[in-house]
């Protein structure tokens, strides 16, 4: 390929989550747990020729006022096991699985990876989150809190502990002894998976703060961002591709790819009016009470989420919600939703819906393929993981209608050239590292 | 009836695709389950091998009926992961799942993980016996009928059918309820090597299937003294002794189609001496010893009557004949 030659964008598809992006109102809406609807969208995804699908994860059910949240989506199955059953349903397509660095151990979880590794013929991923909060711990014997930089050091030292697992075995078949005495791990002895078809798994991270992108440009192959506009997009890529050099890396070892929704229709007036519904779909009633709740930090179930904001003000101390991401400033955002719903005449439910986020590609095939082109060219990502909102035909559309169109514009491929993740998202094999100075 | 169960570990091997003949093959023999053992660090130096539960989790969506039970240890392994990988193995494989428990003894295996020393075996199934109580919770932690989609009320599930496990164990606690729905057998069929000592009470207690460990040549009396002693301790803690299914786990190397129909003979008379209830085969090598079981052993089984001809059912349970279990968060609600 000559330097001229148009940028393929990589593609992945991201499994319904236990959020309010997922509608399961919709009567087309099928199980989340069954076995069905996951070989379902991994096939979909891979007759997109698609890089990867991807599983998210979690450790502890959300909660809310003390009480397990129930008006999202709820439970979910254990990621490796349902790659590894999907890697005898699928023949070509990455298969990338969320687990995290703070609740588990190194030999385990390499183990584990190489494993996936081996039945898939080389096409496992890794996500690494990390976790520190104590409400999470209680369902494991480590229990307890990590400070926050202690976990990014500890997925770091993880990480690096992996990959001295994995080259503990040459690319010709030797096993040789490994040692690692760290920080956060003193182990040692005989690692008993052979080296795996990839060398190493494929690793992506997530974080977006300074030390995640830190962390990223050091130690990731792919970066899974929420920089869904052309803008915010354009100056993440830049700030962690510069960041590569210092690593003795280039530009192309690591992918950036924005998690994204998109919404289809005939016309545009028709994606805008589907687009308009589903966000509907996500914030019901109740739902949008609960929004309200988690910015307000106080009980609100007094209020009508068809009538206006309530007249008291936030309790900046209050915390409801646990298992979720905190959000910023209460008063601020409270003094944002008051201006919006009294300048457009907002019930509470409206202006749920109007300040959650609009969906990032709205429009007809033509228009969504032709502006995902433009993030690429723009290099605002190098790809994009999609988020369906249904379960398990959310990505059926796509790639009847939008592939075909993204293939014509030589924007994406039109046949898979290799067997391995890494062949999909052309990342170079990994050195073998003998481990000696 | 007759359950017959087969040891399918290929030694060395990292590609699915024996593993997923071997299922095949037993699954057309309409063997109850295949097992394949785990540890951590090499089996003997410089070996490798996959993760057990993995290796099933790839041959479920490749057969319908067989049962797959994966070793899965408790001495490094967090019981709330323990829990959730089986439980998805049940999903993935709809219904079929089932947990050898084990536990990681010695030094070697500890410096693997670098979190605690080893420690003598009574102390690690101890612990074994808890965890395997712990994960039987977290399954029993939904109820069957949590999900309810309830438009009106906007309720995904019932949360007042999900459970706080609330779990204290020697050197671990766990609160729950698990992040999986409750799998479709309920809980998964769980199996315990009862042969040693420090094992047995587990069995007693926690299995569903336990396996002693015997020679061909052994006296089959000791058979019936295990699981005479195994169902008499299964009752002093509250349990129907007909809910543990007793298997001799027997290695054998079949070499001719004589050797398979002595395997029938030697089956055949521990079974109708009510020394147990059936065999776990251990093969010497499954690429040979396999095809020969299934193809010389189990036609005469069948022909004698002692072994099904087909799967009635669809369910690892089903197969054993063993019920759903009851949930016990479930309030005994009345029947209309």
């Amino acid at each position: 390929m000559t330097r001229t030659a148009r940028r393929q964008m990589h593609l992945a598809a991201h499994f319904p989550g236990v959020n309010s992006t997922t509608v399961w109102q919709d009567p087309r809406s099928g199980s989340q747990i069954d076995f069905s609807s996951f070989e379902h969208l991994a096939r979909t995804a891979e007759r997109g020729l698609f890089d990867f699908f991807f599983l998210a994860e979690g450790l502890r059910l959300r909660e809310h006022k003390g009480r397990i949240h129930d008006l999202d989506v709820v439970g979910r199955p254990e990621s490796i096991t349902v790659l590894s059953a999907l890697a005898a349903v699928t023949e070509r397509l990455g298969l990338a699985a969320t687990v995290n660095a703070t609740f588990n151990e190194p030999y385990e979880l390499a183990r584990r990876l190489s494993s996936l590794d081996h039945l898939s013929g080389g096409r496992a991923a890794w996500n690494v989150v990390t976790s520190s909060d104590a409400f999470t711990g209680e369902n494991f014997r480590r229990g307890g809190y990590l400070d926050r930089a202690d976990r990014y050091t500890r997925a770091a030292e993880f990480v690096a502990t992996a990959r001295e697992l994995w080259d503990s075995w040459t690319p010709c078949g030797r096993a040789r002894p490994f040692a690692h005495d760290g920080r956060h791990f003193s182990v040692a002895g005989e690692f008993d998976v052979r080296r795996s078809p990839q060398g190493h798994p494929v690793v992506i991270q997530a974080g977006d703060s300074d030390e995640g992108r830190e962390f990223a440009a050091s130690a990731a192959d792919v970066v899974f961002t929420r920089h869904g506009t052309l803008e915010s997009g354009r100056a993440f890529y830049a700030d962690v591709k510069r960041r590569l050099a210092a690593y003795g890396r280039g530009p192309d070892e690591l992918k950036i790819m924005p998690g994204v929704t998109f919404v289809l229709g005939d016309t545009a007036a028709e994606a805008q009016e589907r687009a308009a519904e589903i966000r509907r779909q996500q914030v019901s009633p109740q739902n949008a009470i609960l929004a309200l709740e988690q910015v307000w930090g106080r009980d609100l179930s007094g209020y009508d989420p068809d009538g206006p904001l309530p007249d008291v003000d936030p309790d900046p101390g209050g915390e409801l919600a646990q298992g979720r991401v905190r959000i910023g400033d209460p008063l601020a955002i409270a003094a944002q939703w008051r201006a919006l719903a009294e300048a457009k005449g907002l019930s509470i439910r409206e202006t749920v819906i109007e300040t959650s986020g609009r969906q990032s590609f709205v429009g007809t095939p033509q228009e969504v393929a032709a502006r995902m082109a433009e993030f690429v060219t723009r290099e605002a990502a190098d790809g994009f993981i999609l988020v369906p909102h249904l379960t398990p035909g959310g990505l059926d559309d796509f790639v009847d209608r939008v592939v075909p169109l993204l293939q014509e514009r030589g924007a994406f491929r039109t046949e898979y050239s290799g067997t391995t993740l890494r062949g999909h998202l052309g990342l170079p094999v990994p050195v073998w590292n003998s481990g000696r100075p | 009836m007759m359950h017959l169960a087969v040891a399918i570990d290929h030694p060395g091997t990292t590609d699915p695709r024996p593993y997923v003949h071997a299922a095949r093959l037993a699954e057309r023999g309409r063997l109850d389950f295949v097992t394949l053992g785990d540890a951590f660090g090499p089996r003997t130096p410089r070996e490798s091998r996959i993760d057990a539960l993995a290796v099933l989790a790839r041959v479920a969506p490749a057969t319908e009926r067989i049962g797959l039970v994966p070793t899965v240890t408790t001495t490094h392994t967090e019981p709330f992961h323990v829990s959730s990988a089986v439980s998805t193995l049940d999903w993935v494989s709809r219904g079929r799942a089932g947990w050898a428990v084990d536990v990681s003894p010695g030094e070697t295996a500890a410096r693997l993980f670098g979190r605690r020393p080893a420690a003598p075996d009574d102390v690690l199934w101890r612990e074994a016996d808890a965890v395997a109580d712990v994960v039987a919770r977290l399954w029993d932690s939904w109820e069957d009928d949590a999900e309810i989609r309830d438009r009106a009320t906007g309720r995904f599930i019932d949360r007042d059918k999900l459970h706080y496990v609330d779990f204290q164990g020697p050197g671990f606690r766990v609160r729950g309820p698990s992040i999986v729905p409750r799998p479709p057998q309920g809980r998964p069929v769980v199996v315990v090597d009862a042969t040693a000592g420090p094992a047995r009470g587990t069995a007693a207690r926690r299995a569903d299937v336990a396996l002693v460990r015997i020679g061909s040549a052994d006296d089959p009396q000791q058979l019936a003294a295990v699981r005479a002693e195994l169902h008499d301790s299964a009752r002093a803690h509250g349990r129907n002794p007909r809910h543990l299914r007793v298997l001799a786990s027997v290695p054998v190397a079949l070499h001719t189609a004589a050797d398979a129909v002595a395997l029938a003979d030697l089956a055949g008379r521990w079974y109708e001496d009510g020394a147990v209830d059936g065999l776990h085969i251990r093969p010497e090598q499954p690429g040979r010893d396999l095809s020969l079981l299934v193809d010389g052993t189990v036609p005469v089984l069948q022909h004698r009557g002692l072994l099904r001809r087909f799967h009635p059912g669809g369910t690892l349970r089903e197969h054993l004949g063993l019920p759903r279990p009851a949930n016990r968060y479930a309030p005994a609600r009345e029947t209309a």
